[in-house]
């Protein structure tokens, strides 16, 4: 499969210098000037003044540039098998690497379903085609995702399966949601869990107040999820099994796992840039691309995120990429669809926090690298010598305006369009390649 | 016969459980028992040790083996022994079990075999009856004659059961054998593991004297024993385990597996086998390996030994 400029996946093993460049290390803690030299898949040196040949390195400048890890994104939609006309494993690729996310992890919200081993596999060929970022799989946690039965956890693990959640639902039988983290237990397996109780946010569209009230619309409780989380604290409790949270957005949720993390259950979470960037007021004159599932809250809330974040009770950040095409959009609120895409703002998203938070660059990128790479027990996510060498080169203050019509993701609902912001990825490397350069 | 040793009866009324009995009690029928199964393999002829004497085996769950079993060592044995099953009784007409066993008390049976779904009915059937009662499965509690056979298989292969390390492997949960061996194998001094998912497992099972693994490669390793469970039919699409196919590659036995334990560890189980499931058709079939079909042939003379040792002369 060949890619036109910017992309680049061919197989040419060419090695790299990355001269002078400010290295972001976040398993040292250290932000260093100094030289990456890459050498086939791996980071074969990291120091200062770095001399090579010059015929056999292509030498890169990053003065004043910032060479990170590059990002792990833990929650996308890929759209395949099944949603096409939404996003591809390729388009899905192209978008992470121009937003410098190295491994994306697909929800199994695919149709099929993720929900066995031959799915991981015909995802993984096709991701291997495409061949820019890597592509990881969760699996369902129950079969067919309806939350009745569990599925084969232990052998789609074996096929690559991170992690298992069943995406965008709730596992709301709490019954089955104990086998799960009870079975799970028994190989160290990570169940995620999408926060919702269904009962509760069935026909909600918005969060449930002022905003819902004053648009005649349903609102979701910010308790729905809340209680979901409660339940299996509960569970967590009992089965000692690996738990993380989805794209959390309330004041509750946050204060919640502070607690439990206080009381050393195995639990860690994630959001995503909307819920610390956006408030429901974002819905105003009916947005539908402000539309997304777990809904915009309010501000307190919104700080609430954010103190989750500057305290470390928030682990992860992910984009939540949940790309839908116009037609699922450009509907009455009601029938509009839930998500927005998120691959290629997650960067500057991310640095918004820097900017305007006091939130320390070596923490933001930690957020977006090595703590889901831990979650997840990848090899990924960090910038040392003899590791892949998975890295960005970015710029942290430039300028620009978030355009969704310049997106390579197929869909262009993001709800962060039009927005100014500061900080451009510029250069991907996956396994070494230079698979993206702005 | 064999040289009588210094246990002059079993002492209690009847055999519930392997839970409380003393090593003594346990060796008394063990011992009948090997004296039972060296006369049966030398003879064909029926005893009069029970001769004149009335059983009644009472099973409100379906039954082959165990049934016949009981039915086959009575037999043997010279003893009347009648089949009741809950299809063809007034059970079905909705008796209850205080009833039933009020009626069969007035029949004045000198031995009630009793099998019921669930737990602890067979020890509130024993209260209202006058002869002895033996529990032939209730429900997830009990099985004490399978346990006492399994102990005998063992004892025949390994000479002794103290010091020995045995793995349980399954569906823990659900299993009366489980249970019941677990007792045992305690008491007479074993090492006892169990091996499962941990949806199969119950909880605090380790107040009983066990060890708790996940993962066959670390429950087998070094194991003398190794006693597989039956996985239920309905347990093992998505409800417990996820599927028969990972079920059998992780908790399966395999010739693969059995490399962990002790070069010569005995393979038992207590059947019916799903071959394919728990256990590998091909190993199930390995007679130096498996003890399945001498475990049969001990159930036999364990159940002899049973019911000798709890009619009482009257």
């Amino acid at each position: 499969m060949n890619l036109k400029i910017p992309f680049n996946n061919s197989k040419l093993p060419i090695n790299y210098l990355l001269k002078n460049g400010s290295v972001i290390d976040p398993d040292k803690n250290t932000i260093e000037k100094k030289d990456v030299l890459i050498e086939g898949k791996i980071i074969k040196d990291l120091k200062k003044n770095i001399s090579v040949d010059e015929k056999k390195f292509k030498i890169i400048d990053c003065n004043n540039l910032f060479i990170s890890p590059g990002i792990v994104d833990m929650r996308v939609n890929i759209g395949e098998p099944g949603f096409e006309h939404k996003e591809t494993i390729k388009s899905a690729c192209k978008a992470a690497a121009s937003g410098g996310v190295t491994s994306i992890v697909c929800m199994p919200n695919t149709n099929p379903v993720i929900d066995q081993p031959a799915i991981i596999q015909s995802i993984q060929r096709k991701a291997r085609e495409v061949s820019l970022s890597k592509v990881f799989c969760t699996g369902c946690i129950t079969r067919g995702a309806e939350g009745n039965e569990i599925c084969e956890l232990q052998l789609m693990r074996e096929f690559g399966a991170l992690g298992f959640t069943d995406g965008n639902k709730s596992v709301s039988n709490a019954r089955v949601m104990k086998r799960a983290l009870n079975y799970a237990k028994s190989f160290d397996g990570l169940i995620i869990q999408h926060p919702e109780e269904p009962e509760l946010s069935q026909e909600g569209m918005v969060n449930e107040g002022e905003s819902a009230t004053r648009m005649g619309l349903t609102g979701i409780p910010t308790y729905s999820e809340a209680m979901i989380i409660e339940r299996d604290l509960w569970l967590v409790r009992d089965t000692k099994c690996r738990y993380h949270v989805s794209h959390i957005s309330t004041k509750e949720s946050v204060e919640i796992i502070r607690k439990a993390k206080k009381d050393g259950l195995p639990i860690t979470c994630d959001t995503a840039p909307p819920y610390f960037i956006l408030n429901e007021l974002s819905l105003e004159n009916y947005r539908t691309f402000a539309k997304l599932s777990p809904p915009l809250r309010t501000e307190e809330d919104r700080n609430y995120i954010i103190g989750g974040i500057l305290d470390g009770t928030i682990d992860v950040i992910v984009s939540d990429h949940t790309p839908h095409d116009q037609d699922a959009k450009r509907l009455p609120f009601n029938q509009a669809e839930f998500g927005g895409v998120g691959l290629e703002t997650l960067l500057p998203m991310t640095l918004i926090l820097v900017k305007n938070y006091n939130l320390s660059l070596i923490k933001a990128i930690s957020l977006i690298t090595k703590n889901p790479s831990e979650i997840l027990g990848l090899e990924t996510g960090t910038i040392s010598p003899d590791s892949e060498a998975d890295l960005i080169v970015f710029d942290l203050e430039k300028p620009w305006k978030i355009k969704s019509e310049n997106f390579h993701s197929k869909s262009k609902n993001s709800p962060f369009d039009n927005i100014l912001v500061q900080g451009r990825n510029l250069m991907t490397f996956v396994r070494g390649r230079l698979v993206y350069k702005f | 016969m064999i040289e009588e040793k210094v246990f002059k009866n079993y002492p209690h009324k009847h055999l519930l459980g392997i839970e409380g009995l003393l090593p003594d009690s346990i060796n008394y029928l063990i011992n009948l028992s090997k004296k039972y199964a060296n006369y049966l393999e030398d003879n064909n002829q029926k005893l009069d040790d029970l001769k004149n004497k009335t059983c009644i085996n009472l099973f409100f769950e379906n039954s082959t083996r165990t049934r016949t079993s009981f039915e086959l060592a009575g037999k043997k044995l010279g003893a009347d022994m009648l089949n009741i099953s809950v299809g063809s009784s007034s059970i079905k007409k909705g008796e209850t079990l205080i009833d039933t066993a009020m009626t069969l008390n007035a029949m004045q049976p000198d031995l009630i075999v009793v099998r019921h779904n669930d737990a602890g009915a067979v020890k509130l059937l024993s209260e209202k009856v006058n002869c002895g009662v033996i529990n032939a499965g209730d429900g997830p509690h009990e099985h004490p004659t399978q346990a006492l056979l399994d102990s005998l298989t063992i004892l025949r292969r390994k000479k002794t059961i103290s010091g020995l390390k045995v793995a349980i492997c399954g569906d823990i949960m659900h299993s009366r054998v489980a249970r019941s061996n677990i007792h045992l194998l305690n008491t007479l001094g074993a090492e006892v593991r169990v091996i499962g998912p941990a949806t199969l497992i119950p909880k605090q099972i380790e107040s009983m004297g066990v060890k708790v693994f996940y993962k066959m490669k670390e429950g087998l390793k070094d194991v003398d024993v190794i006693i597989m469970l039956r996985l239920q039919l309905e347990r093992m699409s998505g409800s417990f385990v996820p599927s028969i196919r990972e079920y059998f590659r992780y908790y399966g036995l395999n010739n693969e597996k059995l490399t962990y334990a002790q070069s010569d560890a005995l393979v038992l189980h207590p059947g019916p086998m799903n071959r394919g499931v728990e256990i590998d058709s091909e190993l199930a079939d390995d007679l130096d390996r498996s003890a399945i079909f001498e475990q049969v042939q001990m159930g036999v003379a364990v159940r002899m030994a049973c019911l000798k040792a709890l009619v009482k002369d009257r």
